[in-house]
């Protein structure tokens, strides 16, 4: 559109730089309460970290200690890539199947996958924890079976979309030099799917990175837990929050997402913008 | 009809469709199912359920919590739907414009939609209750708190995502249709009203559309802002539910009936919301 300099460029920029260091001050305010004596967080949330209120490292050793950190952190990390791997494997070759195949069981499986985007968690949340227990799929790697059932759909939509526009001629031709159907599928139709591989990759693990339910109400809490689901535990049942741990816990969840945002920047604006399609 | 390539690759339906079929019908199918029929059924454990007829809707709709849960999800998403749209309008337009400084821009605003809502809940309980101190209060004070909270906390989360969404829009509208309105002479406010609005439309459907559905189904930072406090005032409807589901016995398959009708609702939603803005949709 028009890229024109508006009129005061210059007054723009410092209006959104003020509005920026108002959004990113909730996360430095965490940042510095992190450093503080828990009673003095609750007191004075906006004091710096001085003198008697200072406290170094001290809720960090605690806050791993008690949410046994680095575990959740691995498993969240073991769940998000194998969930995202299964899922852009799986919903690919689907998406492929459905869209070339075009038969009344393909058509079917499509309106079904377009139904599951519009269905909430919280209808099928206590059936499928029920059936996830049974199924004995309450370890991180079920999990991940359980994310691509009921992640499927967002990603099969975006895949068939991309398939639609691949030529199937291209695909005919190997077939008649005699290539099989998976070499079809992998040697020719993956590498053009790429960037939508990358985009769907992003959504999804955003989305399973981020959950809390789903593997709050599946996983074997006493064994896994993820990192939603262990700062949640540090609150507790009725007893009050150790806001030092929390602090320290809101830390180290926050910064590995915001090195993977600086590293991923241009995939993850790309994924978003894929995934708003969804409309 | 149905290619040539098509027939060889069905036979390969095993490989291809069956493993995300199989863990779809576990993952979604079977629980949707089963749950619309225990949304009929007096059940605790799946195995025992007993037919009930329609009691469960009935009592779903006795319940006053239930009620105050449907209303204070429908204000938070009309005012946040509102918020976030204007907001992320009004900065994506500045920010396609030539400003020093806007792609770093872009990046802050966008950044807290990668942390999760439990994350961002305890970040905005930490400030909010840190402002409202100075007052000795705190956000579970009064329910009107932890809604506005909620308000800030959403809008700040989404308004960049929205952004970006918004900007893909801008950059692709017709560059020629915008200097004719100019060359005609058309003010600042007739290009808005007149061009600029009507030509985004399917963004501004895209966005109202998530807006509205995040909205509804807004759970994890309303659990970690003020987990409905007090007295379950500030709980939206996901939350509703979920409480219903495992915090009272002898309700699940009244919990069941309200996720059916939360269902139901989200639906219905986004399919009236869909039909009327795209009917505004214009072609260049």
């Amino acid at each position: 559109m028009n890229s024109e300099k508006p009129k005061h460029a210059a007054a723009w920029t410092v209006l959104f730089s003020l509005i920026s260091i108002a959004w990113v001050f909730p996360i430095v305010l965490v940042f510095i309460n992190s450093f503080k004596q828990k009673a003095y967080i609750s007191r004075n949330a906006f004091s710096l970290p001085m003198g008697k209120a200072f406290v170094g490292l001290e809720n960090y050793t605690r806050g791993i200690e008690t949410t046994d950190f680095f575990a959740s952190f691995g498993w969240t990390l073991l769940i998000t890539v194998g969930s995202v791997v299964l899922i852009l494997l799986c919903t690919s070759m689907c998406a492929w199947w459905i869209v070339r195949v075009n038969n009344w069981a393909a058509k079917l499986l499509y309106t079904l996958f377009l139904f599951n985007m519009i269905v909430p968690f919280q209808m099928v949340m206590f059936t499928l924890s029920k059936i996830a227990d049974t199924l004995k799929l309450n370890t991180p790697w079920g999990l991940c079976f359980v994310y691509l059932g009921f992640g499927a759909g967002l990603a099969v939509f975006i895949f068939t979309g991309v398939v639609k526009g691949i030529p199937a001629s291209l695909e005919e031709s190997a077939m008649i030099d005699g290539a099989s159907v998976p070499r079809i599928f992998f040697q020719i139709v993956v590498p053009i799917m790429k960037p939508s591989i990358v985009s769907v990759a992003i959504l999804q693990a955003m989305w399973i990175w981020n959950d809390y339910l789903l593997p709050y109400l599946t996983l074997d809490l006493g064994k896994y837990k993820t990192i939603s689901v262990a700062v949640q535990y540090l609150k507790g049942g009725y007893g009050s929050v150790d806001m030092g741990a929390m602090m320290a816990c809101l830390v180290l969840a926050i910064v590995p997402i915001i090195a993977f945002y600086l590293i991923c920047q241009k995939y993850i604006v790309k994924g978003v913008m894929t995934g708003a399609v969804k409309g | 009809m149905i290619s040539m390539s098509g027939k060889a690759i069905r036979k390969w339906w095993a490989l291809f469709a069956l493993p995300t079929f199989a863990a779809f019908i576990i993952g979604f199918v079977v629980p949707f199912i089963m749950g619309v029929y225990l949304s009929f059924c007096k059940f605790t454990t799946v195995t025992d359920a007993e037919f009930v007829g329609l009691k469960n809707y009935a009592r779903a709709f006795k319940d006053k919590e239930f009620l105050h849960a449907l209303g204070f999800s429908t204000a938070l998403t009309v005012v946040t739907t509102v918020i976030i749209n204007v907001a992320a309008f009004a900065i994506a337009y500045m920010l396609t414009k030539a400003i020093k400084g806007s792609n770093i821009f872009r990046s802050v605003f966008f950044m807290p939609n990668l942390i999760g809502g439990i994350i961002l809940g305890y970040i905005w309980m930490l400030l909010l209750n840190g402002v409202l101190a100075h007052w000795a209060r705190s956000l579970t004070y009064k329910a009107s708190y932890g809604f506005w909270g909620l308000v800030i906390l959403v809008s700040w989360q989404q308004i960049g995502y929205m952004m970006i969404i918004y900007i893909a829009g801008m950059q692709s509208l017709p560059t020629d249709v915008l200097e004719a309105a100019a060359v005609d002479g058309a003010s600042g406010s007739q290009t808005m009203f007149k061009i600029i609005i009507p030509l985004m439309m399917p963004s501004i459907t895209v966005c109202s559309f998530l807006c509205v559905t995040n909205g509804f189904k807004l759970y994890d930072q309303n659990l970690a802002l003020t987990n409905g406090a007090p007295s379950n005032l500030s709980e939206g409807l996901a939350m509703n539910i979920t409480r219903t589901f495992y915090g009272r016995v002898g309700w699940e398959g009244v919990g069941q009936a309200k996720a059916v009708l939360f269902f139901v609702l989200v639906a219905v939603v986004a399919l009236i919301q869909n039909k009327l803005t795209t009917s505004k949709e214009v072609e260049a």
